[in-house]
């Protein structure tokens, strides 16, 4: 039997798993499909190349999809977010001269480590693109931190450690493995988890063109049955090592062993010749409901990159909450029983009511406490 | 037509970087400058204030160009992605060739196409170029490989070279594989019982 070609795009770093999985493990070719990987070099390509046509689903950062449809920067086009690949997953970190300077900080203390850089001076901190959930949790983290001087530029995430290395830039926030490779080479110390900043933030997401999701509805529930498989399998901590084994063997991702384990395992070496830190919930592919795109997760993306009530509402639609009901209900996923929720409420793992009986979320809270409450601008 | 416009082409490979120039300069721009690294990408657009910067789609620093041009201040002019919403041809020929362009806001289209079509021919003559060299490479180690299984097999089996060559051919049909995979099979077997 012939299967249908699908061309999804990604970018090589460890939280493009459930893609490789999804292909190499074969949960794609029993749905039908030929999961063709198109790796880019970088996001901007990555964008032009799905807004365009050349690829029909692409792995993207969580705000990609709401920048795109609400016309900021580069590319308009109107872009769905099928569902969420990965939740959390990066790291912020400073250049060896910038930690020694900060002085002694507990790893993962969000409001030290800013009150440390407030007193510093003027710093440059590298983030991989400008429409990424690093840029926004840096700037929503910095911002509640006026003294701070902080200019953020874009470094590519394979060019992160020679940016630290020559002093390009004091500091960075980056998704694995670029971080733990920072501290592998010995230029630069990991202060905290992206978590540490929102517990839980929604990192790339399985993207699409509107018209083709609307056109390709079986193509588009194929893949998304897919990708729902194999984000199951990777989070079944039993897989986790075999999980490495195959992510270091595929050629889609090209990166050696040890460079992945810290993400998949959940351990993190913070700085050169520490012992290994195990992170709760430091990357969450599958549990806790993670791959259901909650579209009040695209209304706080929105309203960190300045969006207006009625542009929040847009963007609200683009999360297809929708989709993965329709498509993914009849699999026994978990629905919760709204699609918006107060993001931030959540201080520890809850259960809470979903559609087909209780269901556990996980800690969503902000660093300094606060929610947001989008669900009055949604007509729901 | 007046070709006064002040190009910046980022590449790395400064064998591509002149070739660009070249190319932009035989067709009348003479203004044109090219860097290697977008790490001091900032100062060198304040430095050449440029009206269109060209760079490689497959270039990683394309990502710190669009935040450059996504920041910018209102002191500098702003350079944005080219994208012509009415010349539906002309982005996708550019993104075949390969090749991005970023404009200064206001630049007027008659301006920057002739620009584009030059650099995206030049691009498709460097694309082609590269994937001839690629292809001829690849033939010649082909060719070494299937030689040195030749040799074991005449070795070995004390056959003469074209009994050894129609033998691969067969195993390789009877396994419904090609002749340069069987090939490579047998020299990586050889070389693990030598």
């Amino acid at each position: 039997m012939s299967h249908q070609v699908l061309n999804c795009g990604y970018v090589p770093l460890v939280d493009c798993a459930p893609l490789i999985i999804a292909k190499e493990l074969g949960f794609a070719a029993e749905e039908g499909l030929d999961l063709n990987l198109v790796r880019q070099p970088s996001w901007s390509a990555l964008r032009d190349m799905l807004a365009l046509g050349h690829l029909d689903a692409a792995q993207m950062l969580s705000p990609m999809p709401v920048a795109m449809s609400l016309g900021m920067g580069g590319l308009t086009a109107q872009i769905d977010c099928l569902m969420i690949l990965s939740v959390n997953g990066t790291v912020f970190g400073a250049s060896n001269a910038l930690a020694a300077e900060l002085g002694p900080l507990r790893f993962g203390d969000a409001r030290a480590i800013l009150t440390a850089l407030g007193a510093r001076g003027p710093v440059r901190i590298g983030v991989p693109f400008p429409y990424s959930m690093h840029r926004l949790l840096l700037s929503y983290w910095t911002a509640t931190q006026p003294d701070l001087n902080a200019e953020i530029v874009t470094v590519p995430p394979t060019r992160m450690a020679d940016a630290v290395s020559q002093g390009h830039v004091d500091a960075f926030w980056v998704g694995e493995p670029w971080g733990s490779a920072i501290v592998q080479r010995g230029v630069g110390k990991i202060l905290m988890a992206g978590r540490d900043v929102w517990a839980f933030a929604p990192e790339k997401v399985l993207a699409a063109r509107h018209e083709w999701v609307a056109q390709n509805p079986q193509a588009t529930r194929k893949l998304m049955r897919a990708i729902y498989h194999a984000a199951k399998w990777l989070d079944a901590d039993s897989n986790r090592p075999l999980a490495i084994e195959i992510l270091g063997r595929s050629e889609h991702l090209n990166l050696a062993h040890e460079v992945i384990d810290p993400a998949v395992t959940g351990y993190l070496t913070p700085a050169p010749g520490a012992r290994p830190l195990q992170i709760n919930n430091f990357l969450i592919f599958h549990a806790y409901a993670a791959q259901f795109p909650w579209r009040s997760q695209a209304a706080w993306i929105a309203a960190q990159l300045g969006a207006r009530d009625a542009d929040i509402k847009t963007a609200m639609q683009c999360f297809r909450s929708d989709l993965y009901r329709d498509n993914l209900g009849p699999l026994g996923a978990e629905l919760p029983g709204a699609s918006e929720r107060i993001e931030g409420a959540m201080h520890e793992a809850t259960e809470v009511p979903g559609s087909r009986g209780p269901m556990i979320l996980a800690r969503d809270a902000f660093f300094d406490g606060t929610t947001f409450d989008f669900t009055q601008k949604s007509d729901q | 037509m007046t070709r006064d416009l002040r190009i910046l082409v980022v590449e790395a490979d400064p064998e591509k970087a002149q070739n660009i120039i070249d190319a932009l300069s035989e067709a009348g721009w003479q203004v044109v400058h090219a860097i290697a690294q977008v790490s001091g990408l900032e100062r060198s657009i304040k430095e050449h204030d440029p009206d269109i910067v060209l760079i490689d789609m497959e270039n990683p620093d394309r990502d710190t160009l669009e935040h450059i041009s996504a920041v910018s201040d209102t002191k500098s002019r702003t350079v944005a992605m080219f994208v012509d919403q009415t010349d539906h041809d002309l982005t996708q020929a550019a993104m075949a060739a390969g090749v991005s362009a970023y404009v200064v806001d206001g630049l007027q289209m008659n301006r920057i196409k002739p620009v584009l079509e030059t650099a995206i021919a030049r691009f498709q003559v460097m694309r082609k170029m590269r994937s001839e060299l690629d292809a001829a490479k690849q033939a010649l180690e082909d060719r070494k490989t299937i030689d040195r299984a030749k040799g074991i097999l005449m070795r070995q089996r004390g056959m003469s070279e074209d009994a050894a060559y129609k033998l691969l051919r067969k195993t390789a049909m009877d396994q419904g594989r090609r002749v340069i995979d069987v090939a490579h099979a047998l020299v990586t077997a050889a070389d693990l019982l030598t």
